[in-house]
């Protein structure tokens, strides 16, 4: 029993927080990209849109895995340019977070009236200054719900970067599971990765459950309202 | 018509010279000149499709004319050296839809024009945004936001927005167009309060009530042109055109007279 503790314990110690630390900087770094990414599609000039619809293309239509790969093993061996493994991870499935979070933005900035850039512009904001002031709030309001989708993907996917070193909740898992099978036997391979499953599961039901408070607390008053149905 | 605008000077506010704008095939617009004196009120009516709200829209340029020129006062709003955003902080637009911005309540819908764009303090603002709220009569509502107001009450606060910029003149979409009728009032009293305190204004309406109570002139526009202008009186009884009067008669039937 103490052995199964023992192992327990460097999943929750070290395990865990590589992967919070490495979901937080992906979704940062998705965000920082995304949010400018999506606001080119929508407003920019066309060589701009084109370019960042190229990116977006890209890095969505390229598996999470082969990028990690591509990004560590790729560069490493043919420009000798090696990354720290969870550099790599890191920009590898940030930019490819980056790609998936401005299509949510972009369809949070189209879902808002054309009226509302219009009556921004009549009052003599610049194009800017209705997009900061009048268009980046409630695009923001609006992506929350599938942010939250995005996030929930983004903290499962970090399991990938197990397959470079990086030592995470999975990668963690493994190195328990070699352990725990010669010290205790194979049937204790199961409750491992319940264990790790587990951990998973709360991890991404506590973020969702922010998000959700988060989507609560920035609501517009009376906006939620209009053609619920009540039976 | 009324005695304060006696005082007025001649200054033109606005001018509009041989406005065209096409969209593909469809000539919308096609040769519109018109001007305003500071103080008057003038009134747009005309069949739908007719170019009326594209002519407000190229007034401030929120739709860019084909060709034609706007002065506003004595800067040329369609040059290319304007400085548009400047030009548009001066001329009040109240649409059709509202559009007031949903993620602000009233009193930040109206004071977001004078702190970002005028740069006013935020408690100038509030001042100012709450003054004008009260001209609207939505002092109470000031924390209410959009979604929670009328549709009349919504249209006062955009009035209220507009106001807040201290425009030269207010371009007025078919302001009572998208509201029910019993709403209706309360905003045609909110513009006839204000044309009657001297502000220029150009309405887009078929509200011939307000038109004959403070409309300095009626602009008959059909198929992307002027057909005819003149006073109220003029145009009801003594109307040249044969279009005017069959158009005249017809919205009055459908509006009632009376407003």
């Amino acid at each position: 029993m103490s052995v199964i503790l023992g192992s327990i314990g460097p999943l929750i110690v070290k395990g865990v927080p590589t992967t919070i630390l490495m979901t937080l900087g992906l979704l940062g770094t998705g965000l920082l990209l995304g949010f400018p990414i999506a606001f080119a599609q929508v407003y920019g000039y066309r060589p701009l849109r084109w370019f960042c619809r190229a990116y977006e293309q890209t890095f969505r239509g390229i598996p999470a895995l082969v990028l990690i790969l591509l990004f560590h093993s790729g560069l490493a061996r043919s420009f000798h340019i090696l990354l720290p493994a969870f550099t790599s991870a890191l920009i590898a499935l940030g930019l490819r977070s980056s790609a998936y979070q401005s299509q949510i933005f972009r369809g949070a900035i189209q879902a808002i009236s054309q009226g509302q850039m219009m009556a921004a512009r009549s009052i003599g904001m610049s194009k800017f200054q209705a997009i900061r002031h009048i268009i980046l709030p409630q695009a923001f309001r609006l992506s929350i719900p599938p942010w939250s989708n995005e996030f929930s993907s983004v903290l499962k996917d970090t399991s990938l970067a197990s397959a470079i070193g990086v030592v995470e909740l999975a990668k963690e898992g493994t190195l328990i599971m070699t352990r725990i099978q010669y010290a205790l036997g194979a049937e204790w391979i199961l409750i491992i990765w319940i264990v790790v499953a587990l951990i998973y599961l709360v991890l991404t039901y506590a973020g969702n459950r922010s998000l959700a408070f988060l989507e609560d607390r920035v609501r517009i008053p009376g906006f939620e309202i209009r053609g619920r149905v009540e039976r | 018509m009324t005695e304060n605008k006696q005082g007025m000077t001649d200054q033109v506010v606005l001018r509009v010279e041989d406005l065209h704008k096409a969209y593909g095939e469809n000539q919308v617009l096609r040769g519109v000149s018109l001007s305003i004196r500071r103080g008057e009120t003038k009134v747009v009516i005309g069949p739908s499709g007719t170019g009326k709200s594209t002519l407000l829209r190229c007034i401030n340029q929120l739709t860019v004319p084909d060709s034609g020129r706007v002065w506003l006062g004595e800067i040329e709003a369609t040059s290319r050296e304007a400085d548009i955003n400047r030009i548009r902080a001066q001329i009040g637009f109240v649409f059709q839809s509202f559009n007031l911005f949903t993620h602000l309540n009233a009193l930040e819908n109206v004071r977001i024009g004078p702190m970002k764009v005028r740069g006013m303090s935020k408690e100038e603002a509030t001042k100012l945004a709450m003054e004008e709220l009260d001209r609207v009569g939505l002092g109470d509502k000031a924390e209410a936001y959009p979604a929670e107001l009328s549709g009349g009450q919504q249209q006062r606060v955009s009035i209220a927005r507009a106001l807040a910029m201290s425009p030269l003149l207010i371009l007025f979409d078919e302001p009572t167009s998208a509201l029910d009728p019993e709403l209706i009032g309360e905003v045609l009293s909110v513009m006839i309060a204000l044309a009657r305190e001297g502000m220029t204004m150009l309405v887009v309406s078929h509200e011939m009530g307000f038109a004959r109570s403070v409309a300095d002139e009626i602009i008959f526009m059909e198929h992307g042109v002027i057909v005819e202008q003149g006073p109220p009186a003029q145009l009801f009884s003594a109307s040249k055109e044969p279009r005017t009067r069959e158009f005249l008669h017809k919205i009055t039937e459908l509006y009632g007279d009376q407003g």
